[in-house]
Formats: C-alpha cells, structure tokens, sequence
C-alpha cells in the first residue's frame, strides 16, 4: 500500500512538473506572432519567460548556455522566416550558429529537444501556440534539467 | 631533416640581412630533450638558434596576436609556419587582426608532429644523448644503446588525420619530403564517440573536463583566441563563476568551443597545452568535421574566404528548426 502511494506521488509529481522555458523571440516577427497568439486569445503552455531581441542574429550562443546555466530546463529561439528579416540577413547568419549549437550540444550529450529554434512570422499565432506547446511537452517529458544547472553539484572532481 | 634546417636557416638569415623582416619567430632547441621552444631571431648572428624537427609543436600563428597589438605600424615580422600554422594565420588575416603584408610566411611542409610524452613512456626514464630522424623513422641515442622508433605510431592524433600539412598561403616554401595526405572527415574518433547513447556521451565529457584546473592555457595557446578581453574573464556581466564546479568548467568549455566553430583548423595545439592532458580535441573536432559536412567548409585554405559565419546561403539546410505538427 504504502508502495503504492510512494508510486502515486512519484507519478503525480513527474505530471505536475512544470519546466521553465526561456524564449529569445525577435522584435519583429516571432515577438508579434507571440503577440498575435494573445490578442487572439489561443491556449497554449505558460512555461515561457519571453525576452525579446531585435533579431535572432543578435542571440550568442552564450546566451542559450547562460539560461541553463541559470536555471531553466530549455530554451526555444524564434526569429522571422528566411528571407524575411527585418535587417535583411540577419536570420541566415543565424542559421549557420544555431546549426553548429544544436549539433554540438547534441554531441556531447545535451538533450538535443532542450535547446530548439524556430521561425515564426508576425501572422503564425496559431503556430506559435502550437511550437510552445510542442517544446513544452518534449521538456516536460525530459524532466528537470540538473546537470547543468548552476551549483547541481559541489565539485567536479 | 637536417639540410632542411640549414635551408631554414638560411632562407632566415637572407631576411634578416636583406632587412626583409624586423625579426622572425621560429623554434629553438628546448632545455629537455625531444622539446623546443619558440623563438624570437632580432639579430643576424642569432640565426643559427633556429632548429627544424618533429617536436616544433607549437602554433607559432599565436604570437602575432598580441605582438602586432603592441607594434608600431608597418614592422614586418618573419614567422615558420607549419600546414596548421599558416592556416590559422590566414584566419587572422582574414579576420582583420593581421595584415597580410607585415608578415613574411617561410612555409614548411611538415611530416607530422611526434608525441613526446607518449615517446618518453617508451624509455623507461633512460638518458637521450642524441636524436636523429628520417621520413619513416625516429633514431634516438641512449645512454648504452640506440632505439629506433616508427615516426607513425608517435604522431599526434591532430597529425594522423592532417590534411594540409603544406602550408596554404607562404612566401618561402620549404620542401620535407612527399606526405600524401590520408585525411578522413568525420574523424574516426567522432564517429565513434556519436554512436554512444546520449547519458554514456555526457559522462565522458564531464569526467574528461573534471579534471580541467581553469589555467587557459587552451586558450591562450590558441591563434583563433584574440579578444582582448575573454568571456572567462568579463565581469560586467560575469557570465560564470570562478570556481572549478563542474558547471563552470562545463561553461567554460562549451563556450571555447563554440567561439572556434568555423574557425578551428585542428592543429591540436590546444590539446599539447593541456596540463591536465584533457582530451579536448575529441570536443573540437566535431564542429570542424560538423562545419565541412554541412557546410563544406575548411578554414585558413584562402586570403579571399570570408570566414564561415560572417557570411551565408540562402540555401544552408535547416533540418534541424522546430515545426508544428
């Protein structure tokens, strides 16, 4: 009995996790997809802490470990459509780091769902709702992320 | 090897004479054996200093960031470079740290470079009295004997899957032997180590960083790194702590890295710097096998390249976006 109750909690407490998620979205696009998703009133999963940037090439690399590093369980990055950036270019820099990121954090055994990107346009409300939710559930599945987290472990050696 | 020095050291001593270059930046022998140092050659008579073998292993590339930076303008500087040298040193041409014009490149085609404390495990601590070495093989006088060792089994791990051993870009070329390059890309370590499950893949990279100390020394021993202020070292923001917890170093490490992507030419220098002999290349090469795949890229080869991530195509794959379903 008690097995079971212990089974229960665990199980309750699995489903009731709820991960933090940072999102990088750009001003122009994905901020106002964002935007659009809630004027528009869709449901979808309160698991992000937006912050906005002028464009996703303006988003370092630091910054996605930084927001690990701080604490979040995964981290989804937004920015207009190819060929739609509001700098014109800006997103196709972009696309060369994210590419090398995903691949390297992926390689040396980081989750590869934890840290995702994504183009959502100004008119993708649905589809913004749709990606969060999307991210979200994969990092709920994962759990919470500990081992990278600022002072998880007392010492490396 | 050795009429290759006194080409070297003649080829030098021309330059400085002729007043080509205001000095030149080469290797010397070191003070243990099977070592050297780099150095710096300001006079004529001091040329003979130079030496040429197969424990040149730094990357010279590394001392034109910090000189330039202190150098008056227009002083033209001589530097030996080897396939991995010149290339990271047209990285930092192309990367605007260095004008192509105040350096004269004397190139050398290199056979590859002799892991020393791999050789040093094989003599059980025995007096070196002499070394000589040919294409194939590494003569080491002994205190008694004579050992003949196979150059192959002695490179580094960076030298086995070298594909450019001749330098790219030089203005004096000198010529060691044929090497027929046997490059593979991904490497067989990479490969290897991706096949692992995911949980195995992280534990090796935390227990191979474990044991990083914080020294920098990979950094420092690396051209590609020229800030003049380091993200490890930035305090408004602090990005990371100081300490050697596991999530610092691993934030240290991660970063490095990503900072080379597109730009690291594997010339393991990083790796020799390590005092903790963490095998660091085992992280890095995955971006420069990563970088050629995807996009077919390999850094330091021309003066014309812009580097991979200050340009683009409209057509880079992006299999890797998130979709809604």
């Amino acid at each position: 009995m008690k097995a079971k109750v212990t089974e229960m909690n665990e199980e309750s407490k699995a489903q009731s996790f709820e991960p933090k998620i940072v999102a990088f979205l750009c001003n122009w696009c994905s901020y106002a997809g964002a935007d659009l998703a809630g004027v528009s009133r869709f449901q979808y999963s309160t698991n992000i802490r937006v912050i906005k940037v002028p464009c996703s090439g303006r988003i370092n690399p630091l910054y996605i470990i930084k927001a690990l590093y701080n604490g979040v369980d995964g981290v989804i990055v937004s920015g207009c459509h190819p060929g739609d950036c509001h700098y014109i270019s800006g997103n196709y820099f972009a696309r060369r780091k994210f590419a090398l990121v995903k691949r390297f954090l992926e390689y040396v055994g980081i989750e590869p769902e934890r840290v995702q990107f994504s183009w959502v346009s100004a008119a993708e409300g649905v589809r913004f709702a749709q990606i969060i939710d999307k991210v979200t559930s994969e990092i709920k599945e994962l759990g919470p992320l500990t081992y990278f987290r600022k002072g998880s472990v007392k010492k490396g050696t | 090897m050795r009429g290759v020095q006194s080409e070297l050291v003649e080829s030098v001593g021309n330059l400085l004479k002729e007043k080509k270059v205001e000095f030149f930046v080469g290797y010397q022998d070191g003070s243990l054996p099977l070592r050297t140092s780099p150095c710096f050659v300001t006079k004529h008579e001091d040329v003979r200093k130079l030496v040429w073998n197969s424990f040149c292993s730094n990357n010279l590339a590394v001392y034109l960031k910090s000189f330039l930076l202190s150098l008056q303008a227009n002083t033209r500087i001589g530097i030996l470079c080897k396939g991995c040298d010149s290339r990271s040193l047209v990285n930092l041409i192309v990367e605007k740290q260095v004008k192509r014009e105040d350096v004269v490149i004397v190139g050398i085609s290199c056979p590859g470079l002799i892991n020393t404390g791999k050789l040093l495990s094989h003599l059980d601590g025995k007096k070196i009295l002499d070394v000589e070495e040919n294409d194939e093989e590494l003569i080491l006088k002994l205190d008694g004997s004579e050992e003949r060792f196979a150059r192959r089994d002695y490179l580094y791990e960076s030298c086995l899957n070298c594909a450019y051993p001749t330098p790219s870009v030089y203005d004096i070329l000198i010529r060691v032997g044929k090497h027929a390059p046997k490059s593979v890309s991904p490497d067989p370590m990479v490969d290897e180590f991706s096949k692992k499950s995911r949980a195995e893949r992280w534990q090796i990279f935390e227990r191979e960083l474990s044991r990083c100390i914080r020294c920098y020394a990979c950094r420092n021993a690396c051209p590609n790194c020229y800030c003049k202020e380091c993200f490890a070292e930035q305090t408004k923001p602090r990005w990371f702590g100081l300490t050697n917890e596991r999530p610092d170093v691993l934030f240290y490490h991660v970063i490095r890295i990503l900072h080379q992507a597109g730009r690291c030419v594997d010339c393991g220098a990083c790796v020799r710097a390590c005092p903790q002999n963490i095998n660091l290349r085992l992280f890095t090469r995955v971006l420069v096998d990563e970088v050629k795949g995807r996009f077919g890229y390999e850094p330091g080869l021309s003066l014309n390249d812009p580097s991979l991530l200050a340009t683009f195509s409209a057509d880079d794959k992006q299999e890797f976006m998130v979709e809604a379903d």
